[in-house]
């Protein structure tokens, strides 16, 4: 019984946090930004999503899109107001960039922290679930919307897998993640290439985001963390590479689940944090890290 | 040093003696003649809070109106805590040394009103929560009664609460019911502390035995393993002391389908906005408040929530009520005292005897182990029981301020009739 309730639910919770670390590792493989104001935008959408349908009645699907589009904009916002100009900044030297960079998505995703608790208050929303009841999995009461979350982030990361791989603008992105020069001595305008990236990255947090909204629920409060959990994912993973977030999401779902049934709740992000540090001293280019 | 820095420090020192010298000057000459000031500390960015300071100035208003208190306007001078202890205490040192107020109201954050203690103190200024519920503030007056009686508790001690929660389960639960067993579920903070042990005693007394007793990280997202845990003992209801958090476990509760029904503390659950914020999961949810939508638990209360209705288009939170009773008590103390010196307010504020919005108020007296606590009970505060079904929140207790009967979703077991 234990056995069945912690395999469904570290399903459930692992496969959001590898959609959610997805796109975090994606922008930084193929444009090198880390970017501090992920759990912001991820909050952004899910409240989105929320004040749709609760402030004007829209319902459920409608809410959901507008929260992803809610996702996708402030993403794009995010790349050109505040990436792009550091990025083609002459005053700021080339080496220095990265911290700019940094320092400038952490101030971009404080002040859209502080406008969401402004003006939808610093209290818990949550997204009205598109698929609501239970279902019975091996005798343990499972919510479908559980179910719903962990089919939606694989449909994501399939769908993705395939633009990546398959698709010619999608190889395009793929060498300009190994080898930006080269690919500009193809022909390849780089600069779309990014702006590609960046939506497709908008519309991973969108839906990362709106499924967090309702499975866990979303306040202010939870960028920080959003951030951090994506963050040590992420560097557990291998900077940059999506396979070794994927394995890094569920090692971490799975650890937190465990320790949450096992020992305690109240312990539940402690062991995942210690592994991160273990392979960080052991390993530290991450799992499946490429440097 | 060049003639010229010697010369621009002299200036900047000079410049800055003589700001303290008029603000001291101003500040002691208009004391007693210019606007009676109230300062409100408070969380601006919470559901809860954000009521704080627009209660206080709707009194503030409406005393003035009719035309002050001998003559002296009220004036309410508020600060954005950002629900930060540090930034309450330089709040509060702004408001006494600068802006001159007479008194404090601030905050519903335990943490926060046990750091600004020892300031009121310090400063010898009447500080008066509208919110906080730890037994520690009341607790720590009366161990230091002559050093820390500028404090005043204006809403329920966590000791309190759990009492009138106790004395609500026994009428719906038990004799209800017939319910026998419990679990506490409650986020560990200051303010639970002293509630869980109330609960603790008083639940078997009413006839719940308490089978488990879970406190909970207020960071807690994922609450399964928790829902897991309390449904694996078979409790017949789950004893509530959540406050800071309160959407995520209500609406997991309900996704999960948990089948026992929560009742107890669950302070955002008194929000009127917490059925959009939870998509209406709380429907079933049983809360204590001391004030419920079109319950006239006093002659007060509904004008109150009508005024403040039409001036911020939202209700008050909980709170909110509290709040705006502390403006009216606070200066009907400084008329009865005569003067705004800080000794002279405590022995008037200790003399309350005022009827608000949630009930009869008067203080605890010195020598007891709350001084400075509301009375609570019949006659004073009873609080209420209220269920958030269809939309709207129903009091069904105590039974002569009813405007309901119970009713829980589908998900929920419990043997049937009340």
């Amino acid at each position: 019984m234990l056995f069945w309730q912690i395999l469904i639910d570290g399903f459930a919770i692992s496969s959001l946090y590898a959609l959610a670390a997805t796109g975090f590792t994606l922008i930084f493989g193929v444009s090198g930004v880390l970017n501090l104001s992920h759990g912001a935008l991820m909050v952004a959408a899910a409240v989105g999503a929320w004040a749709l349908n609760s402030q004007f009645g829209s319902g459920a699907y409608l809410g959901a899109v507008f929260g992803v589009a809610t996702g996708v904009v402030l993403t794009l916002l995010t790349y050109g107001i505040v990436v792009r100009p550091l990025q083609r900044s002459l005053r700021i030297r080339e080496e220095e960039k990265e911290i700019f960079i940094l320092t400038a998505t952490l101030l971009w995703g404080i002040m859209i922290q502080e406008l969401i608790a402004y003006f939808f208050t610093n209290n818990a929303k949550s997204v009205l679930p598109v698929v609501g009841g239970v279902v019975h999995i091996a005798s343990v009461r499972t919510p479908a919307n559980e179910i719903f979350t962990a089919i939606v982030c694989w449909v994501a990361i399939a769908i993705l897998w395939f633009i990546v791989n398959r698709t010619r603008a999608g190889k395009s992105v793929l060498a300009a993640s190994m080898n930006p020069r080269g690919v500009t001595l193809l022909g390849v305008e780089l600069s779309s290439v990014y702006i590609a990236v960046w939506v497709i990255y908008g519309v991973l947090v969108g839906v990362a985001g709106v499924l967090l909204g309702m499975f866990l629920g979303v306040s202010s409060y939870s960028a920080g963390p959003l951030t951090a959990s994506a963050f040590s994912i992420v560097v557990l993973g291998g900077l940059g590479s999506v396979p070794g977030s994927l394995i890094a999401a569920y090692a971490v779902g799975y650890l937190e689940t465990i320790t949450a049934y096992t020992i305690s709740p109240a312990y539940r992000s402690i062991p995942a944090l210690l592994l991160v540090v273990l392979v960080m001293y052991l390993r530290p280019r991450g799992l499946l890290g490429r440097r | 040093m060049k003639p010229w820095d010697k010369l621009v420090r002299v200036g900047v020192l000079c410049a800055g003696a003589a700001v303290l010298a008029l603000s001291v000057g101003t500040g002691a000459g208009a004391q007693d003649k210019g606007p009676i000031k109230i300062g409100v500390i408070a969380e601006a960015q919470s559901v809860a809070g954000s009521s704080i300071p627009q209660a206080a100035q709707l009194a503030a208003e409406e005393i003035n109106a009719k035309g002050g208190v001998d003559g002296r306007k009220v004036e309410i001078i508020s600060y954005d805590n950002h629900s930060s202890a540090a930034e309450s205490v330089r709040a509060f040192q702004r408001a006494v040394s600068q802006d001159h107020v007479n008194a404090v109201i601030a905050s519903y954050v335990s943490e926060v009103v046990l750091a600004l203690e020892p300031w009121a103190a310090r400063l010898k200024t009447v500080m008066v929560t509208p919110g906080a519920a730890s037994d520690v503030i009341t607790a720590n007056i009366a161990k230091n009664y002559d050093a820390m009686k500028y404090t005043f508790h204006g809403y329920l001690t966590s000791g309190a609460l759990s009492e009138l929660v106790c004395a609500a389960g026994k009428d719906i639960l038990v004799d209800g019911l017939k319910m026998k067993t419990a679990v506490i579920m409650s986020e560990d903070a200051a303010w639970t502390t002293p509630l869980d042990a109330g609960y603790e005693k008083c639940l078997p007394q009413i006839g719940l035995k308490v089978l488990d007793h879970i406190r909970f990280s207020p960071d807690t997202t994922d609450f399964t393993p928790i829902f897991n845990q309390i449904e694996a003992k078979k409790p017949d209801v789950i004893i509530t002391g959540i406050s800071h958090v309160g959407t995520q476990p209500t609406v997991q509760w309900k996704s999960q389908q948990v089948p026992i029904p929560m009742f107890g503390i669950s302070s955002q659950a008194t929000n009127s906005t917490f059925w959009k914020d939870t998509n209406g999961a709380t429907a079933g949810v049983l809360f204590q408040a001391v004030s419920g939508p079109g319950v006239a638990t006093t002659e007060k209360t509904l004008p109150f929530v009508a005024a403040f209705k039409k001036k911020f288009g939202n209700e008050p939170s909980y709170a909110g009520y509290t709040s705006y009773d502390e403006v009216y008590y606070i200066t009907e103390a400084i008329k009865r005292a005569g003067s705004t010196d800080g000794d002279k307010l405590v022995d008037a504020m200790e003399k309350t005897d005022y009827v608000g919005t949630i009930g009869r108020i008067q203080f605890l007296p010195k020598g007891d182990p709350h001084v400075h606590g509301l009375k609570t009970g019949k006659g004073f505060i009873t609080g209420l029981m209220l269920q958030w079904q269809d939309g709207k929140q129903v009091n069904l207790w105590p039974k002569d301020l009813a405007n309901g009967k119970l009713k829980f979703p589908s998900f929920i077991k419990v043997a049937a009739g009340q």
